[in-house]
């Protein structure tokens, strides 16, 4: 009976979704205005201004995600305007449009910002299911487009035009695995996952190939439903199995519950490895006692140590009054690197700036030092954060080809496609 | 093994309790109006947010006992009168204006679908969809416990209520023939409203222990247990309060020895083979009575 509900509730969303795009796609290609400036082709000259779109989540369920993204994008593009008046001496203009965290409403806003305002590159999402969805409209209508966050394999295999400036889930997931054999030297594992979950599941099955490749021992492997909550059997048949080191690779709500659950068990936070899904303060307030010393695979932590995040700190502190998060550092990159590529481009056009973006060597981010690769990922270092005293605090890197990575041996760089991650959404 | 057998069993009875106190609600009202309240889960989830307004306005962690309490029994108001509120606004009316037409049993079916599509957004209106924890009050080996001990009081009690109180009786009635209750002169909506009131307010007190035990707080939460309860007031035999409590703890018990073995992804497929196995064999399930349709 449960099932009806849910699909009136699919089918009145499908249909409420279906006339929207009908109306949009109307209106849009009825709007474009002739004087709309700057719709550079062939040897186009430098516009006046650069036109970059910028869609995401600002209200909805997603939205505390998107605020801090947008939050890094307005930091950076400040930041370019401000040292030499931007690229070629032109200031950036970014047009943000709030996709109500909702994939349908992100491929109209991408399709708008192109149609309507005819801007020449794009930024956004920071879930993988909107970056998908705005990512195939960008794609098709040729102009590049940065995501943030969105880790899932697929967003960059849409074409030629979809770029990211974070590591992908294969990469963390076998990040995960090494960082376990060769950094804490745990070599008896347990896997616990859910297993209706994309994210956790993509996770768990990188995580797995490797740590068999690797010779790590498997000695227990459990799945849960998603929406499950009481994980007290689960627990006490994981400690039956006695692993060294308990792999969870799932999202910041889900794991609080284990946490507590597991410390009312008797096992101890750092027993616990994760992946960036973590990377939320909610987790640390419900559970970061119980998760005293627990890790997890990252894009960024507050306090890394290169310069260009100390920088992004102080000066993210300065203008919003708080601690930046993962998702405000990645929203920056993506803005820098897109404005890089832009001072870059050898032609002023949205093929030019796709060019220079696939180009991309060596930039410094905040959140290390991106590499776009063949792939259009961003090969870079994988952070590992360690939670103590209820705070997430910089333990070392992995995958990181550029220095001598932090203090506990670092890891052997993970192959090709880098990763991407999927912060706390959804 | 043996140890994790019984251990599995005592968690499987906690959480089978606390799924029959949401089932009773389903039951209760499908057993008075034929009517399968969808709403329900959606009451369950506004009593999991007022418990956790409450709890954490009156102190939280730093009193346990008084704002637990008192927080409990002030979301277990709200709960009450939004269930009523749900009832008056959306069901009474096609109840008296659509009496021996031919859709009674669908319209109220389609309205309470949508009274539950309603609250569940109103609520990611109001609180948004962001996940909120609950103050820890309690360890969590006292919160299995006390579920335990308050679904057991909670359902003596309401059987004594319905079967040694004047209330009760007129339910019962209610429950074998409207028309006729009506003209015995029993006071058939008041009767009807303090059955939403009951329902709800259960409801309530399985939120609040729910997210005291195991759950964050946040808009869709009310389908997970939703979900289970309806098909636990299903198995026992819909309209049957024992029925309820006894499908509850069935599927608890199901749901937890399922993940003793390595199909543990798969545990609402064997919830659901369940339900058909004993819907198969008993089309009105364990205890419900097969009664004559009276139209």
């Amino acid at each position: 009976m449960r099932g009806r509900r849910q699909w009136m509730v699919t089918i009145t969303g499908a249909l409420a979704a279906s006339m929207l795009t009908i109306g949009c796609g109307k209106s849009g290609s009825g709007d474009i205005k002739p004087d709309d400036p700057a719709k550079p082709q062939g040897a186009a000259p430098v516009p006046a201004e650069w036109k970059v779109g910028a869609y995401l989540g600002l209200s909805g369920e997603d939205s505390a995600f998107g605020v801090d993204t947008k939050e890094g994008i307005e930091l950076a593009i400040e930041q370019v305007n401000q040292a030499g008046g931007g690229p070629k001496g032109k200031p950036i203009k970014v047009l943000y449009e709030d996709d109500k965290s909702n994939p349908q409403e992100a491929n109209n806003k991408v399709l708008q910002l192109i149609d309507r305002d005819k801007v020449m590159a794009l930024l956004g999402e920071v879930s993988s299911a909107r970056s998908r969805s705005g990512g195939i409209a960008a794609n098709k209508k040729k102009v590049p487009m940065i995501t943030p966050s969105s880790t899932h394999p697929d967003i960059t295999k849409i074409g030629p035009f979809v770029f990211r400036v974070c590591f992908t889930d294969d990469v963390q997931g076998r990040s995960g695995a090494e960082f376990i054999l060769k950094s804490l030297n745990k070599k008896k594992v347990a896997l616990f996952y859910a297993s209706d979950d994309l994210y956790s599941s993509g996770l768990a099955k990188e995580f797995r190939d490797e740590l068999k490749r690797l010779g790590g021992e498997m000695v227990i492997e459990k799945s849960f439903l998603k929406k499950e909550t009481n994980f007290t059997t689960y627990i006490s048949e994981i400690t039956g199995a006695k692993p060294d080191i308990i792999y969870v690779p799932v999202y910041y709500n889900q794991m609080g519950i284990i946490a507590r659950q597991a410390k009312a068990a008797g096992v101890a936070g750092e027993m616990f490895v994760g992946g960036d899904g973590w990377d939320s303060d909610t987790m640390l307030a419900d559970a970061g006692a119980e998760m005293d010393g627990a890790y997890f695979t990252n894009h960024y932590a507050p306090d890394v140590p290169w310069e260009s995040a100390k920088a992004f700190r102080t000066a993210y502190i300065a203008r919003f009054k708080r601690d930046p998060s993962g998702l405000a550092a990645m929203g920056y990159d993506a803005a820098k690197l897109l404005a890089d590529a832009i001072g870059r481009a050898k032609a002023n056009t949205s093929e030019g700036i796709r060019e220079a973006i696939q180009d991309t060597k060596a930039f410094q981010g905040a959140t290390g030092l991106i590499t776009i690769d063949a792939e259009r990922n961003a090969d870079k270092p994988i952070v590992i954060v360690k939670i103590k005293d209820k705070k997430f605090t910089y333990y070392g890197t992995v995958n990181d080809k550029s220095k001598a990575a932090a203090p506990p041996a670092p890891v052997a760089p993970a192959p090709a496609a880098s990763g991407s991650a999927e912060p706390k959404k959804n | 093994m043996a140890m994790k057998i019984l251990s599995a069993l005592i968690t499987g009875l906690a959480q089978g309790s606390m799924i029959a106190l949401v089932a009773l609600g389903y039951t209760m009202v499908y057993g008075i109006l034929k009517l399968i309240n969808f709403a329900h889960s959606e009451v369950f989830m506004m009593g999991a947010y007022a418990g956790l307004f409450l709890i954490g306005g009156l102190g939280g962690e730093s009193s346990p006992l008084f704002a637990g309490v008192v927080g409990t029994l002030g979301a277990m108001c709200l709960a009450g009168a939004l269930g009523v509120m749900v009832e008056r606004i959306a069901y009474a009316p096609l109840r008296s204006r659509g009496r021996n037409r031919a859709n009674t049993r669908i319209t109220p079916l389609v309205t309470a679908l949508g009274m539950s599509v309603l609250l569940q957004n109103l609520a990611q209106l109001l609180f948004t969809a962001q996940y909120r924890g609950y103050p820890k009050l309690l360890p969590i080996q006292h919160t299995r416990k006390v579920i335990f001990g308050t679904a057991i009081t909670v359902m003596i009690a309401l059987e004594l209520f319905v079967h040694k109180t004047w209330t009760g009786k007129a339910m019962r009635a209610l429950s074998m023939n409207v028309e006729a209750a009506r003209l015995m002169g029993i006071r058939t909506s008041r009767v009807i409203s303090m059955t939403f009131v009951i329902g709800s307010t259960l409801a309530a007190v399985g939120a609040v222990l729910y997210c005291l035990d195991q759950s964050q707080t946040y808009p869709t939460m009310g389908t997970v247990i939703g979900t289970r309860a309806f098909v636990a007031a299903v198995i026992g035999g819909i309209g049957n309060i024992p029925g309820a409590m006894l499908g509850g703890v069935l599927i608890g018990i199901i749901g937890e020895l399922t993940k003793l073995t390595p199909y543990s992804g798969l545990q609402d497929v064997l919830v659901f083979t369940v339900l058909i196995a004993v819907l198969l064999v008993k089309p009105t399930g364990l205890l419900g009575k097969a009664g004559i349709e009276k139209v």
